[in-house]
């Protein structure tokens, strides 16, 4: 008589290693939300030929400041526009100065940082008072004046100097994050370790430092995208931006659309509610990466 | 710390010399100046003549450096020069404006102030609940709302609510309180809201820091009233960054201006700004670039020394 023991089945729990993005999407739920507003707008933008109802340009004497209905979703301005397909050329025009600029910026912030830490001495303290002097400006005095200097640069309708205006406010503060960062990784073994290995200056610098400041940047950098935004936001909205006939979020709030705000108070909204929920959209996107990257950075 | 006061006060120099270097390089790269676009820009003939007449009128056909020089010996004896558009001394422009912008800045503080440390004090002590995640989205709402936008959402719902618009024209307050106030409370609520909330992130960040010290569980151990703690032992030691965010985005106000100041056709340092720059009046920009940058290292470095002072444990060196 045999008798069959069930040997007891002993299961183990194997923490299962998840992607990563499935882990930001479980941990950082706002964020993971942010991110699939921010890639709705990407397509939006990309693709506004096809996604906007109507051409952003063509005028419709007929239609002029009618409210919003089922023709318009958001109304008409002054010249029978519609907003609507405003707002997601709109989006075109802000992401694409949202994500130069704050790349531009940056990238030389970065780059200036981490040269500043490594060489220290001389070279860290000029650039340091350099930053000093560009950091006592407010950051829309600086980005006008370098408008006025500059003048226009547009290629394939995009105004690169209007990128460059943004960028430059965004140097010294990325550039004192990441050298404070990279000072900190200067004194680890393993760069006295390079240096003695005799590798070259640059080596040392990319291959060494940068790979290691990575999270500073990359929080830094998607902050900024809110900041360019709503950066280029006020300059066209002062007219020292973008200009007509391109669609722009800040453009669509100066000029005729305050002449009529009792008639008309749809020209004000939509567009505003636009920007700010980009910039929203970006904020707790840049915060959540934060969180999730380096919860010790602060910015 | 005298040194490092010292030390200071001595980097401030070079720093505004660096700034005044600057604004004069970038404004000597624009294209064009005053002159051309005061006479050619409906396309008039003038001839070279009368235009030369007026550059050499206005200094500017002399050596740059020549002109940096007269700039620098000028502000050395408080001469700022005469605007290049109105031609009265820049002086006289700036200080009829600086009031109105002041004191919709000093405003904005107060009640960005009011707002956020209760708000921010809530929402640390309620942590993860409803309250905290209102208080929350407010700010970061703030962070994202554009100023002017706001701006011109309070003037439609003024205008649909009371059929009212903000009066226009600037009276200071010791003339006429109550119009004054009417005008000006308006703008100062659209810059401060950003404000308030910038505040409010940093007072609830600060408070839950400081919520876990060991005096705050000595404290509580020893049997203080919670109210107690939080109010004497808590806020207090959490104040200190909250002044310092608070410090320094006064003199980011002035940026938050140059904007909100067109919405409400407020006669301010901002809308100068904005309209000099525009007319290439070199040697208005220069000065209230100048005043900006000073404004903003000096409450740089009151901030600074306030911290050291209030906190003994904080040591410059």
């Amino acid at each position: 008589m045999a008798v069959a023991e069930e040997i007891p089945r002993i299961t183990y729990k194997v923490p299962k290693k998840r992607h990563p993005i499935v882990r930001f999407v479980i941990t950082q739920p706002l964020g993971a939300a942010a991110l699939v507003f921010i890639v709705a707008m990407f397509i939006a933008g990309v693709f506004a030929e096809y996604v906007a109802p109507y051409d952003p340009l063509a005028l419709d004497y007929g239609a002029m400041l009618a409210p919003p209905s089922w023709d318009h979703w958001m109304g008409t301005d002054a010249f029978g526009r519609d907003v609507f397909s405003r707002i997601i050329y709109g989006a075109r025009t802000a992401l694409a100065v949202g994500f130069l600029s704050s790349l531009l910026g940056s990238g030389i912030g970065a780059i200036i940082g981490v040269v500043s830490a490594y060489f220290g001495g001389r070279i860290d303290m000029a650039i340091q008072r350099f930053m000093d002097i560009l950091l006592s400006f407010p950051i829309i005095v600086l980005a006008l004046a370098v408008v006025a200097v500059l003048g226009k640069w547009p290629v394939a309708g995009l105004d690169i100097n209007l990128i460059i205006a943004i960028a430059i406010p965004m140097i010294p503060k990325v550039a004192r994050v990441v050298r404070s960062a990279a000072l900190a990784i200067r004194e680890m073994p393993y760069i006295d370790a390079a240096r003695a290995a005799g590798y070259s200056h640059s080596r040392i610098i990319f291959r060494h430092i940068a790979p290691n400041v990575v999270a500073p940047f990359l929080i830094m950098f998607t902050a900024f995208i809110a900041q360019a935004i709503l950066l280029e936001a006020s300059l066209s909205f002062l007219g020292l931006g973008v200009t007509e006939p391109i669609p722009a979020w800040g453009l669509m709030l100066s000029g005729s659309s305050q002449e009529f705000y009792r008639e008309a108070p749809w020209m004000i909204v939509f567009p505003g509610l636009a920007i700010s929920l980009a910039v929203f959209a970006f904020n707790l996107f840049g915060d959540s990466l934060r969180d999730w990257l380096d919860p010790k950075i602060k910015i | 710390m005298l040194r490092y006061t010292i030390n200071r006060l001595l980097l401030m120099i070079p720093t505004l010399f660096g700034v005044a270097v600057l604004v004069f390089v970038l404004l000597r790269l624009m294209p064009g100046d005053i002159v051309e676009l005061r006479y050619l820009m409906d396309g008039g003939q003038i001839s070279p003549e009368v235009l030369a007449q007026e550059r050499a009128r206005l200094g500017l056909d002399k050596p740059i450096w020549e002109q940096f020089v007269d700039w620098m010996t000028g502000i050395f004896v408080g001469d700022f020069g005469v605007s290049m558009w109105t031609g009265r001394p820049v002086w006289e422009e700036i200080s009829s404006r600086f009031q109105l912008s002041f004191q919709v800045a000093v405003m904005a503080t107060i009640l960005a102030t009011l707002i956020a440390i209760p708000l921010g004090t809530l929402a640390a002590l309620f942590k993860d609940t409803w309250v905290d995640r209102l208080i929350q989205v407010f700010a970061i709402a703030g962070l994202a709302v554009p100023s002017f936008w706001l701006g011109m959402l309070i003037i439609l719902s003024l205008l649909l609510a009371f059929n009212w618009i903000p009066p226009l024209t600037f009276k200071p307050i010791y003339e006429d309180p109550w119009y004054n106030l009417s005008q000006l409370i308006w703008p100062a609520l659209a810059v401060g809201y950003r404000y308030s909330a910038v505040a409010t992130r940093m007072t609830r960040s600060t408070i839950l820091e400081v919520l876990q010290e060991d005096y705050i569980r000595t404290a509580r151990a020893k049997g203080v009233f919670e109210r107690l703690v939080i109010s004497r032992h808590a806020m207090k030691n959490a104040m200190l960054p909250v002044v310092t965010v608070i410090g320094l985005e006064f003199a980011f106000l002035i940026g938050g201006l140059v904007v909100t100041e067109q919405v409400f056709n407020l006669n301010g340092i901002g809308k100068l700004f904005v309209e000099t720059v525009t007319r290439k009046d070199y040697t208005m920009v220069q000065a209230l670039v100048m005043l900006v940058a000073t404004f903003f290292i000096v409450i740089n470095f009151i901030v600074d020394l306030l911290y050291a002072a209030l906190d003994p444990r904080i040591r410059y060196r």
